[in-house]
């Protein structure tokens, strides 16, 4: 039988850069395929081509031992291709189940949408491969995890066979990977060739049949998953040791620095979504929140950074009460963020990057001040950020969109790292961040925190949590149900903490 | 070299197209479209047409900047329209009742017409900052209620306070004094030129538009409001979190766009020395199709705006001459606007080919040097 996917000699360049440079890909039929490689190395440019999204300079695609030329997703969507992007793409204002039919609507007679039918068919999906959505509820209210399970339902809904999945592991916790791995092997089951990109090599590991990597753009091997160990994945891809998160000595310090008292966040319908949260972060102290999305963690960051008002408490920063400061104001006082989704809430795509290494900091020197733009000092610290940061980039005049996944994110670390905050707020810091990176990043961040900052750490790498943090607490339906010491607690404790199981039981000792 | 060669081509892809386009219409309607192109050339060829072009894209120009304040930020005031008739009425009243010396009496009354402009917008500002009410539908709201409540209804008013009376001339606010008139600038242009003929003036507040494109591009790309002001524009949720209060940039947006549709009615108050029952109508909807073409940018509205008022004066000459309609006009503004649209994507897309193979040489030619 012949290959589910052979790519031979793809070359895609952008302006200042080779995304693709000769590369070659051997996807055999049912298998599950991981793509590797470091920030920039290419990989989703190749999804992209694969998908009909961009066009290859030079090369050619078979699908199915067919020669095909892709124009347009649609073209790939007929010969059962489905892709599930690193950056999501729903619309906003639609619900759940107007997203997963858009395109492929099922119509009445005369024209009218068929929803019932839609709705029947989307049950069918989701319940065969256990994927929960409210199929009625507005895509802007979802967090990021119950985003993806849409995307993956959309796609599965127009029938795919082979499924590309662009860094599908980056924003969910263990157990929801645990599920996708489950989804994964059932749909391997049933025939279904599966293509997915991860930095986290022990998934890779764990869930693929092959591996290729990808470095600067070329092929730089092509493997079985037999005998092959994370330590060499990692010099294949980056050329050097895989860090693993190290607890550090303490540099907890008796000052306060960020103090919510009995805060209570209200959502729309006027239920809590936080109820009654007390926390103190003191100067050089990390605390991590550990919580399945959607628990209330968001709501409680933005509560803290001030872009959603709280229903009763206070919040204090460095003993001053913020509770009804501006979003700016608050900024300016030195609170720093790295929003959870950086293309919606951290990037002007279409703008150069030193305009998006201004943005949050525009009324404050070097970027400028309450009335001008400083050009040549914004211009001056984005070239800092780029050096120190490692954000890979032809130049800083290029658009934020032109980055791939992972440097825009490291350029939004940058930002918030190089403006000397006291409050660092950080939803999934390393989210899509390859593991050299990563390491860099954890040390930036203790390296702050060394010199007094107060961390508010988010994230769904249950590692990353355990060894950054120096408290955890567990939120859970927006209340804070436990506090643990990251030196005691596991991650499989903690998971079951964050689903409630733990509690239930009693608690794991 | 190229680089700046494919930015011109798609203003003058733009203009091919749309000549091709009006050609076949002039056909089409059985005119011949050499005589009439050569009509409207040489019309325009004289200082006269010149002039009377640059005084109609001076309204065009600020017209433009209002819109484009708001399109930054993805805000659609439609309203410009209303906002200079309102202001227009609110700067001829009151400039008609003061007398002053010249430079205070013109400075109040570019204030007022300012404040008033700038206030009328803010209704619309404050109806989506308050109640959600979507900008372009309470523009057109406040449009409706300039041009079809107060003006229709002044003009029933004047006409009925004059009896049997009245004239065209009569009707209208009282006239205003010489010294609140902005100044016309002929000695400026005949420095360069002969003297103008035909008791042409050249309006002063061509000096003034000028100085408005400059300041637009200033507040923009120098200032930390142009920076909001965009950055909100690209993307609301990105801007809120980087602590830029959408509220607050809705309404200073709102305002400042139409303070600047307020000096058009300045503009029209210079040219005739009170609020007319008939003041000239449109301009608002011009300035939307003339920042769209310019794609609001500075030197571009100001190309837009001077090719349009070229179109709709030279045309003039076409119903005397007889070689076409003077409709014409309108069909090619219509066309430049749409084949704008399509040469810039088309550009857009050369360039960036462009920028990627050039990389790609520049890594071979490295590779060459640097043998792996
Ligand atoms: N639309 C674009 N315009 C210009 N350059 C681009 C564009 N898309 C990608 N690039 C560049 O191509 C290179 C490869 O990007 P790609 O997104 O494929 O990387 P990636 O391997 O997916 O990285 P990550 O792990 O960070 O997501 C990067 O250097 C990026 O800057
Ligand atoms: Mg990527």
């Amino acid at each position: 039988m012949s290959a589910a996917i052979e790519l031979t000699g793809i070359t895609k360049r952008f302006p200042g850069v080779v995304a693709n440079d000769d590369v070659n890909l051997t996807v055999e039929q049912g298998e599950i395929h991981a793509i590797c490689g470091e920030n920039g190395a290419g990989k989703s440019t190749l999804m992209k081509i694969l998908y009909g999204m961009q066009g290859a300079d030079e090369g050619t695609m078979k699908i199915n031992g067919e020669v095909v030329d892709f124009t347009s997703p649609t073209d790939a969507i007929d010969c059962g291709i489905g892709m599930v992007h690193q950056h999501f793409m729903l619309a906003d204002q639609l619900t759940v189940l107007e997203n997963v039919i858009l395109g492929a609507e099922p119509t009445l007679t005369g024209g009218r949408l068929d929803f019932k039918k839609a709705e029947t068919h989307l049950r069918e999906v989701a319940d065969e491969y256990g994927l929960t959505v409210d199929v009625h509820q507005m895509i802007e209210t979802l967090e990021v995890g119950e985003r993806q399970r849409v995307e993956i339902i959309k796609v599965l809904y127009r029938g795919a066979e082979i499924l590309i999945l662009d860094e599908p592991t980056a924003v969910l916790v263990p157990q929801e990977v645990e599920a996708l791995f489950e989804n994964m092997r059932e749909l391997k089951a049933s025939g279904t060739t599966i293509l997915f990109i991860d930095h986290k090599l022990d998934e890779v590991l764990k869930i693929s049949d092959s591996i290729t990597v990808l470095r600067h753009g070329k092929t730089v091997a092509s493997l079985k998953n037999e005998g092959v160990t994370a330590h060499e994945l990692a010099e294949l891809m980056v050329g050097s040791e895989l860090p693993t998160p190290a607890t550090t000595s303490s540099t907890v310090t008796d000052e306060v620095a960020l103090r919510l008292s009995g805060v209570t966040v209200l959502n729309e319908a006027n239920r809590p979504v936080a109820s009654n949260i007390n926390l103190a972060i003191r100067k050089g102290e990390i605390v991590g929140i550990a919580g399945v999305e959607g628990n209330g963690q968001g709501d409680l960051v933005d509560a803290i950074i001030g872009t959603t008002q709280i229903s009763s408490g206070t919040i204090e920063l460095l003993g001053n009460d913020i509770t009804y400061e501006s979003v700016r104001k608050r900024r300016e006082a030195g609170v720093a963020y790295v929003p959870e989704d950086r293309q919606h809430e951290g990037l002007l795509l279409s703008s150069p990057l030193w305009e998006n290494a201004a943005l949050g900091h525009q009324t404050q020197a070097p970027f400028g001040s309450n009335w001008w733009l400083n050009r040549d000092g914004a211009r001056r610290q984005t070239e800092a950020i780029r050096q120190q940061f490692d954000v890979r980039t032809p130049n800083i005049d290029v658009a934020a969109h032109a980055l791939s996944g992972g440097n825009q994110q490291k350029l939004i670390i940058g930002r918030e790292l190089t403006s000397n905050p006291d409050v660092l707020i950080a939803a999934h810091p390393t989210r899509g961040i390859d593991v050299g990176a990563q390491a860099a990043v954890w040390d930036d961040i203790r390296a702050a925190r060394r010199n007094g900052l107060a961390t508010l750490l988010i994230s769904a790498d249950l590692d990353e949590l355990i060894g950054l943090s120096d408290t955890i607490v567990v939120i859970l339906r927006g209340e804070f149900v436990a506090t643990l010491s990251p030196d005691e607690v596991t991650p499989r404790d903690l998971g079951a903490y964050m689903t409630g199981a733990a509690l239930q039981n009693g608690g794991v000792a | 070299m190229r680089t700046y060669a494919l930015s011109l081509a798609a203003p003058v892809g733009a203009f091919v197209l749309t000549v091709i386009v009006s050609t076949l219409a002039l056909l089409a309607f059985g005119s011949n479209p050499v005589e009439a192109y050569g009509d409207m050339l040489s019309h325009a060829s004289k200082l006269e047409t010149q002039v009377d072009i640059l005084n109609r894209a001076t309204p065009f120009y600020l017209s433009a900047v209002a819109a484009a304040i708001g399109f930054r930020m993805n805000l659609f005031n439609i309203g410009v329209e209303g906002q200079y008739l309102v202001a227009f009425l609110f700067a001829a009243q009151i400039g008609g009742l003061i007398s002053l010396p010249q430079v205070l009496h013109i400075l109040v009354i570019m204030l007022v017409a300012m404040a008033v402009g700038s206030l009328y917008a803010g209704l619309a500002g404050i109806l989506k900052t308050a109640r959600g009410v979507n900008e372009v539908i309470s523009t057109i709201m406040l449009n409706s209620i300039a041009v079809g409540g107060l003006l229709a209804w002044l003009q029933q008013e004047w006409q009925a306070e004059q009896g049997e009376a009245f004239t065209s001339t009569t009707l209208g606010t009282n006239p205003i004094d010489e010294s609140g008139l902005f100044p016309t600038i002929n000695g400026l242009l005949e420095i360069f030129t002969r003297d103008i003929g035909q008791g042409k003036q050249l309006t002063g507040m061509l000096l003034i538009a000028i100085l408005v494109g400059v300041l637009y591009n200033l507040l923009l790309n120098r200032t930390r409001f142009g920076f909001d002001l965009r950055a909100s524009g690209i993307n609301p949720f990105a801007a809120r979190a980087g602590g830029i209060p959408p509220k607050r940039m809705v309404l200073a947006a709102m305002m400042l766009s139409g303070a600047v549709a307020g000096l058009i009615g300045v503009v029209e108050l210079a040219d005739r020395g009170k609020f007319p029952p008939d003041p000239i109508q449109g301009l608002g909807f011009q300035g939307i199709a003339v920042a769209l073409l310019g794609r609001n940018n500075p030197g571009g509205m100001a190309f837009a705006a001077l090719l349009f008022a070229f179109l709709d004066v030279s045309s003039g000459v076409l119903d005397s001459t007889g070689a076409a309609s003077r409709e014409i006009a309108v069909i090619m503004q219509g066309v430049v606007l749409l084949t704008a649209v399509v040469a810039y994507g088309v550009a857009n897309r050369l360039r960036e080919r462009d920028e990627a193979s050039e990389a790609a040489e520049a890594l071979l030619a490295e590779r060459e040097v640097v043998p792996a």
